[in-house]
């Protein structure tokens, strides 16, 4: 078991876990922002950028196609907010004239180009193949002291990672601007605080922490971690940091209990194949989100949570 | 190019043609449906639904194969994505009611999940049909390609219907997506009213299913309608502009498809509507981007001007030097800021009108004149002749200004 | 219709509605003073080529009718919308220069009392500036925030939920991070509206304890019955300045007539002003 375990799903699932948390925790100003939305816009430009960066390179290499796929999403950011502008627009419907044009002109270019012998398809892309991330070198838990087996950890590991700590590391300096700029933006702006590069900082964010997971697990379950973990939190605790703490517990919950139904849940069933890791872990999020709206000690707008008031 | 005029007048074969006129009809019916959903500010909820539709897709298949069938039918795997689009959209409403959570959040949860639950159902589904091709993935993108004779019936007859259901809906769903509470206070149930619309939504997305795909049947439900905003302010005529456009990026999507080859139905549609989009965002008259801007930028001239004649005329130094350039060139002021004769007389005149104001304010005790005065209109649009020479005789005679 | 020079005689701005020829320079003292600002949303100015100078150690009034640009005005002096023309002097420097001497009562309805976040935690925002984004917030400015909480009667209330207060409460929680900014100018933007007639005394309470500390207060006020009560200073703007200056000579009949025109009773003008016209 313990060998199995660390050559076959140790680094799936650290890899859904710190993509589930990089894009948890801004999810959680989204939501509070009513911009949730946005990592579904972005999460759909993903693909442009990608079949973009690779036409204009040649090669199907991550960092490219990762750097094609940040500048899509911060083109989406860009272009929502002049449609929004120019054409006094609300926000929701901005969002779907730009995003699903580009997603179009995405797969327009991808079936134009000559790709079929590489492996970029629009399936992939969209459901991610968290499951193929193993670690081959690995023979059990020394693996992890050893340079040779630990040089051979798949690419995505320590990207997705990088990227986890970038973005705790930013929530953490930016937390007070955030928060006002999230609460307040009225008030931030009277203080001097830069609140409209605040939003745009966030978005970014986002977007960084969506194309890091959709390396690794594809678009849409960005989604689902955008939005499902910090809804979920929002309805367990009054305070800010508690709902973070929270996100970040359910983020991580997903994600190993996904992959784990994902690999084991069709063996319980007889079945012979292992689903969808990564559709699975969107789905366990689901389920958390379901019970947290049934059962979460803060889950309705009044009445809520009188009792705390000392 | 004679390819593509054989399509644009349907010679392209039976298929294409039957395609060509379902992808106008359900152009036409999405971007008025849409236009409803636009209008009530909930234009993603058709996000949520569409990619609701795919665990639907899956579970009907399984359904069929396991009771002995194909597998394929396209009608079976509608009802199973109206089936699941249903749930997606009634949790919708549950969530955004029954938790502190908002329309937003819920939204991209339904989106996120039922799409996270249909990729492990299809990951079922290629388990199952072991080495054969189910083609569930052509829902996603859409495809025309290899389309049956039965599927285009499908699409056509679809479209037909929703146009039909739309213009039946068309006054209740209008008094809804404009003001809800006079719908409610004339007696209107608007929650059925809102559901029946989500159900028309609904009834395009799963149409456009095989044509589209899910992901992009959103843009059909959602450009057509901004897109006619541009054009007119009027409620029936934004449903019937929204309608046209899609129809006309349906029908012309579908044709562009079916002349060449590596032309993706689904996105060339897209491509057209998002065309449409822009010419309309930059150059419709009165709401589009150009007319906007140069709206603006003579109304900004227009303040400038007036701020600039009364500090003239209250003999104060012209601080920004915007003012002084735009003054200058209409000869008003030297370039160093100091008034020209001309200057001083339409200052006067400025200073004039600002005390005929005064006056009209202390005559006329009615806002609806007075609340008029935002320091842009001039006076003669608001009061006639005879009352302005009135103001003047309270005033004593014209002044000019004295010498600086 | 231009009028002919006639040299000689000097332009005399008709003085009837307070509307004196005023003087160009900007004063160096004055807590607030804005100088030919003009706003608009869309075509339609809210405020235009407006004019206005607030005392120090007083309590100051913006009075006009809905939409009449009160609130813009205060807004655009923070810089919180942007200005088509203008400038804005904050103790004669410009408004980035002395943000720290500003604490802001934005209005109630202006943010999400769903958010997660508790009534100590909304107070300890006015601090953010001067702890910055790592600082720590140390024990002597936590006691300080208790304080400010304690002034507006909250003590209690502190570790509460946003959402579970009364309208009246919000606002001194409101007021409560005002208070925390220690600033030298107060700009309260309808500190009154909707709140219970408690809620109404503490905050002017409040507001007359910083007069007496010599701050100045800005507030836009919708309540015409209170203005002779709780300000010394008014400015009165329908869209333009319409009048200003202290309460006794500036809060006249005529000037009320001329700011809210014929949505105003006669009657009801002279109960507010007993000296009657201007």
């Amino acid at each position: 078991m313990g060998a199995e375990f660390v050559q076959f799903s140790l680094t799936p699932i650290l890899i859904g876990v710190f993509a589930a948390i990089a894009c948890a925790l801004p999810g959680n100003f989204l939501i509070l922002r009513r911009q949730a939305l946005i990592g579904d816009a972005i999460s759909h430009v993903v693909l442009p950028g990608i079949v973009v960066a690779f036409l204009l390179t040649g090669m199907v290499a991550a960092i490219p196609m990762m750097i094609g796929a940040a500048g899509a999403a911060i083109l989406a950011v860009i272009l929502i907010e002049a449609v929004k502008r120019l054409g006094q627009i609300e926000p929701g419907a901005a969002m779907g004239v730009v995003f699903t044009t580009m997603f179009a002109a995405g797969v327009l270019i991808l079936e134009q180009s000559d790709t079929s012998q590489v492996h970029l398809d629009v399936e992939h892309a969209l459901m991610g193949n968290l499951e193929s991330l193993i670690w081959f070198r690995a023979d059990g838990w020394g693996s992890l002291l050893d340079p040779a087996a630990l040089a051979s950890l798949p690419d995505e590991l320590p990207r997705i990672a990088l990227v986890c700590a970038l973005v705790v590391v930013l929530t953490l300096v930016f937390w007070r601007w955030l928060k006002i700029a999230t609460f307040d933006e009225g008030f931030a702006q009277a203080l001097g605080i830069p609140a409209a590069a605040v939003g745009f900082g966030l978005m970014v964010t986002a977007a960084v922490a969506a194309v890091a997971a959709f390396d690794a697990v594809g678009s849409i379950i960005v989604i689902a971690m955008f939005i499902c973990p910090p809804a979920a939190a929002r309805l367990m605790t009054n305070r800010l940091a508690h709902q973070v703490w929270w996100s970040v517990a359910f983020a991580t919950m997903s994600a190993i209990l996904g992959y784990v139904f994902a690999g084991y849940g069709p063996l319980w069933f007889g079945a012979q194949n292992a689903v969808s890791a990564a559709g699975m872990i969107a789905t366990v999020s689901g389920v958390i989100l379901g019970l947290a709206c049934l059962f979460g000690p803060h889950r309705s707008r009044v009445g809520a949570g009188r009792d705390e008031a000392a | 190019m004679q390819t593509f005029l054989d399509a644009l007048f349907l010679q392209a074969g039976y298929n294409a043609a039957l395609v060509a006129i379902g992808a106008a009809l359900l152009g036409f019916a999405a971007g008025s449906a849409g236009t409803f959903l636009f209008l009530r500010k909930r234009a993603l909820v058709s996000d949520a639904v569409a990619h609701a539709t795919l665990p639907g897709v899956g579970l009907a298949f399984i359904v069929m194969v396991s009771l002995g069938g194909d597998g394929r039918s396209l009608l079976g795997l509608l009802a199973g994505s109206a089936l699941t689009a249903w749930i997606g959209l009634l949790l919708i409403e549950w969530i955004t009611r029954r938790t502190r959570l908002a329309e937003d959040a819920a939204i991209g949860a339904v989106l996120g999940v039922f799409f996270g639950l249909g990729v492990v159902l299809l990951t079922v589904v290629q388990s199952m049909s072991a080495g054969r091709q189910a083609g569930l993935e052509t829902f996603l993108l859409g495809s025309t390609a290899g389309m049956l004779y039965e599927d285009a019936v499908v699409i056509a007859v679809g479209g037909s219907l929703t146009v039909l259901a739309t213009s039946l809906l068309r006054r209740p769903m209008t008094l809804v997506a404009f003001d809800s509470e006079y719908a409610a206070a004339m007696g209107y149930d608007v929650r059925r009213i809102d559901l029946l619309m989500m159900g028309l939504v609904m009834a395009v997305t799963v149409i456009g299913l095989k044509l589209v795909g899910l992901i992009l049947i959103v843009a059909m439900l959602i450009i057509p309608a901004v897109t006619a905003r541009f054009w007119t302010d009027r409620s029936h005529r934004v449903i019937w502009i929204a309608g046209a456009a899609g129809g006309a990026s349906g029908y012309l999507g579908a044709v562009i498809s079916a002349s060449a080859p590596s032309m993706p139905t689904g996105p060339i549609i897209v491509l057209v509507a998002a065309a449409i989009f822009v010419v309309s965002l930059f150059f419709a008259p009165g709401r589009g981007v150009l007319a906007a801007v140069l709206r603006h930028r003579r109304f900004q001239a227009r303040v400038h001007r007036r701020q600039g004649l009364l500090a003239l005329a209250a003999q104060h130094p012209i601080r920004e030097a915007y003012t002084v350039r735009l003054l200058a060139r209409e000869g008003l002021v030297r370039p160093d800021g100091v008034p020209t004769d001309a200057g001083r007389a339409q200052a006067a005149k400025v200073a004039r009108d600002e005390r005929r104001w005064d006056v009209a304010r202390e005559v006329h005790q009615d806002a609806g004149l007075t609340g008029r005065y935002d320091g842009l209109t001039p006076i003669e649009e608001v009061f006639t002749r005879d009352e302005i020479d009135e103001f003047d005789r309270r005033l004593g005679p014209p002044m000019g200004l004295g010498d600086v | 219709m231009a009028s002919p020079m006639s040299p000689g005689q000097q332009p005399t701005i008709a003085t009837e509605n307070g509307r004196a020829a005023r003087p160009v320079a900007v004063p160096s003292g004055a807590p607030l003073a804005v100088r030919g600002l003009t706003v608009s949303y869309g075509e339609k100015p809210a405020v235009f080529s407006v004019d206005a100078t607030f005392p120090a150690e007083s309590m100051s009034a913006i009075i006009g009718p809905n939409g009449a640009g009160k609130s813009t005005l205060l807004k655009a002096s923070l810089g919180v919308i942007p200005r088509l023309s203008g400038d804005v002097y904050v103790f004669g420097q410009a408004i980035e220069k002395a943000r720290e001497r500003i604490a802001y009562v934005p209005q109630r309805a202006s943010v999400d009392w769903d958010f997660p976040t508790t009534v100590m935690d909304v107070v300890q925002m006015g601090l953010y500036r001067r702890v910055g984004l790592l600082g720590r917030l140390s024990g002597r400015m936590a006691a300080r925030a208790r304080d400010c909480l304690d002034r507006v009667g909250m003590a209690d209330f502190a570790h509460r939920q946003i959402g579970q207060l009364s309208g009246g409460q919000q606002q001194r929680v409101f007021l409560a991070r005002a208070l925390a900014q220690d600033a030298d100018l107060y700009l309260l933007d309808e500190p009154f509206a909707g709140v219970d007639a408690a809620t109404e005394r503490a905050i002017i309470d409040v507001l007359k304890t910083l007069k007496a500390e010599g701050k100045a207060v800005v507030a836009v006020h919708h309540d015409l019955s209170t203005v002779r009560d709780y300000f010394d200073h008014v400015f009165l703007i329908n869209v333009r300045r319409i009048a200003e200056g202290p309460v006794a000579t500036a809060f006249t009949t005529g000037n009320l007539q001329a700011t809210y025109g014929g949505r105003l009773a006669a009657t009801h003008l002279d109960e507010l002003s007993p000296t009657g016209g201007a």
